[in-house]
């Protein structure tokens, strides 16, 4: 429970507290060019991205943290 | 950290976030692909289709349709059971709300086999930050499915699932991102194969026998992942993915996977990849008991043994920006060939004759192919 209000806190600082303070974007809308090539998007094609993951899911042990949501597994 | 309170902290988070800008919607699209995997005996492949529309400038839907047609004869069915063919259907429903500068969004999905019953629920909400440097994703989900044994009318048990999310996705130059996400899922129920067994020694001429798995009837499991994206000059990129599993059953994963991006005239995409994937075993996991009902719980599934893969990939996009159909813009065409090897530690190969206990480890080559076509209107 500590641990569980001391993250709480630290969300509600590290969040409205940044927002109180104006910060100047570094990189400028015009420069983000190359961020928006569809190659350096995480998930460039989802749908081929998800079919991936349940391949692994079915034969791996592990789990999550991969983006996007979730479906059935189906893995039995 | 107990999972029941990672909501309300994720809720904190977000509800006191501010200086937000203008998120977007998911683009319209419609993806048809094709899958096919072969490897250790099982092929398995289908179609599956995704389309997404929106209405209006706050309100995105999608439909997923998606098959595996499963035929198996794999070292797990071989040895203990008999070849068998289903299939898996899986529907989705999808609906994304863009109110202000956060998109909510809320998928509902279904799969259904002959002997599994699965229905899963995800909310999500995010919200770009910071002069759109930054994104704070947050997910909660729920699943809950009925898991039967054909051949045995009387066997019927539940899977309650829940999964929490919390994902940030930062801008760090103009040629660099990195997204970290953390998720915690919790299961509660009947999380065993129902049809694989485990072996222990006795004294018949074989020198072991078969009795039922066991698992325990809660799994928590923690991951934790880095990804990171490069602009190379010339318009390529690379990837470095990593991610920390580990469970309450001892499990503890690493996967690494680093790839290749690159455009070739106005067309093609070429991609290559490589990936890397190690795990320790369930804690009551063993290849060979010493006795039956030697412990509480009992696994010999592979999934759970101790092993390592590893996965090669290629594949090639073509894009045309013809106008093959009156509403259609542009649109990819796209081939992808996976390949994968596995490598397990204490899981033996008991096709093979050999003394109890002295049988060679097990490992197998799997193909993996995606063929799909995109189209953005």
């Amino acid at each position: 429970m500590r641990t569980s209000l001391i993250l709480i806190l630290l969300a509600m600082l590290g969040t409205s507290g940044c927002a109180s303070v104006k910060i100047e974007p570094w990189v400028k809308p015009y420069e983000r060019a190359n961020l928006a090539d569809p190659i350096m998007s995480f998930e460039r094609d989802p749908l081929a991205a998800s079919y991936l993951q349940h391949v692994f899911e079915s034969r791996e042990g592990a789990r999550g943290a991969v983006g996007g949501s979730h479906g059935g597994c189906g893995c039995n | 950290m107990n999972t029941r309170y990672l909501l309300p902290t994720m809720l904190t988070a977000l509800l006191s976030a501010g200086v937000a800008n203008a998120a977007t919607l998911p683009e319209d699209r419609t993806d048809l692909l094709y899958h096919s995997y072969e490897g250790d005996g099982a092929d398995i492949n289908g179609p599956a289709l995704v389309v997404r529309k929106s209405f209006g400038d706050k309100v995105s839907l999608s439909g997923k349709y998606y098959v595996d047609s499963v035929s198996s004869a794999s070292i797990d069915v071989v040895t203990t059971a008999s070849a068998y063919s289903e299939e898996r259907i899986e529907t989705s429903f999808g609906a994304s709300y863009l109110y202000d500068a956060t998109v909510f969004s809320l998928n509902v999905t279904n799969s259904d086999e002959n002997d599994f019953l699965g229905r899963s629920y995800f909310f999500s909400v995010s919200q770009e930050m910071f002069g759109a440097l930054t994104t704070l994703s947050l997910g909660y989900g729920r699943g809950d499915d009925t898991v039967s044994r054909n051949g045995d009318d009387v066997f019927e048990d539940e899977i309650d699932r829940q999964h929490y999310q919390l994902g940030l996705t930062q801008v760090l130059t103009k040629n660099w991102i990195a997204s970290v996400d953390y998720e915690a899922i919790t299961d509660e129920g009947f999380l065993n194969n129902p049809y694989r067994s485990v072996r222990y020694q006795d004294d018949s001429t074989r020198g072991y026998a078969y009795e039922s798995e066991l698992y325990p009837r809660t799994r928590t499991s923690n991951s934790l992942s880095l990804r990171t994206r490069y602009y190379l000059k010339h318009g390529a990129a690379l990837s470095f993915d990593y991610r920390y599993f580990s469970d309450t059953w001892d499990i503890e994963a690493h996967t690494v996977g680093v790839g290749y991006v690159h455009k070739f005239r106005d067309n093609w995409t070429f991609e290559a990849g490589y990936r890397h994937y190690t795990q320790t075993q369930a804690e009551f996991y063993s290849d060979l008991f010493e006795r039956p009902q030697a412990q509480n719980f009992l696994a010999r599934d592979k999934e759970l043994s101790s092993f390592s893969n590893h996965m090669g990939r290629v594949g090639v996009t073509y894009a045309f920006s013809k106008k093959i159909l009156p509403f259609v813009e542009r649109g990819t065409v796209n081939l992808y060939f996976n390949r994968l090897r596995f490598d397990y530690e204490n899981f033996s190969d008991l096709r093979v004759g050999a003394p109890v206990g002295e049988e060679p480890l097990f490992g197998f080559d799997a193909n993996v192919i995606q063929f799909y076509v995109s189209v953005w209107y």
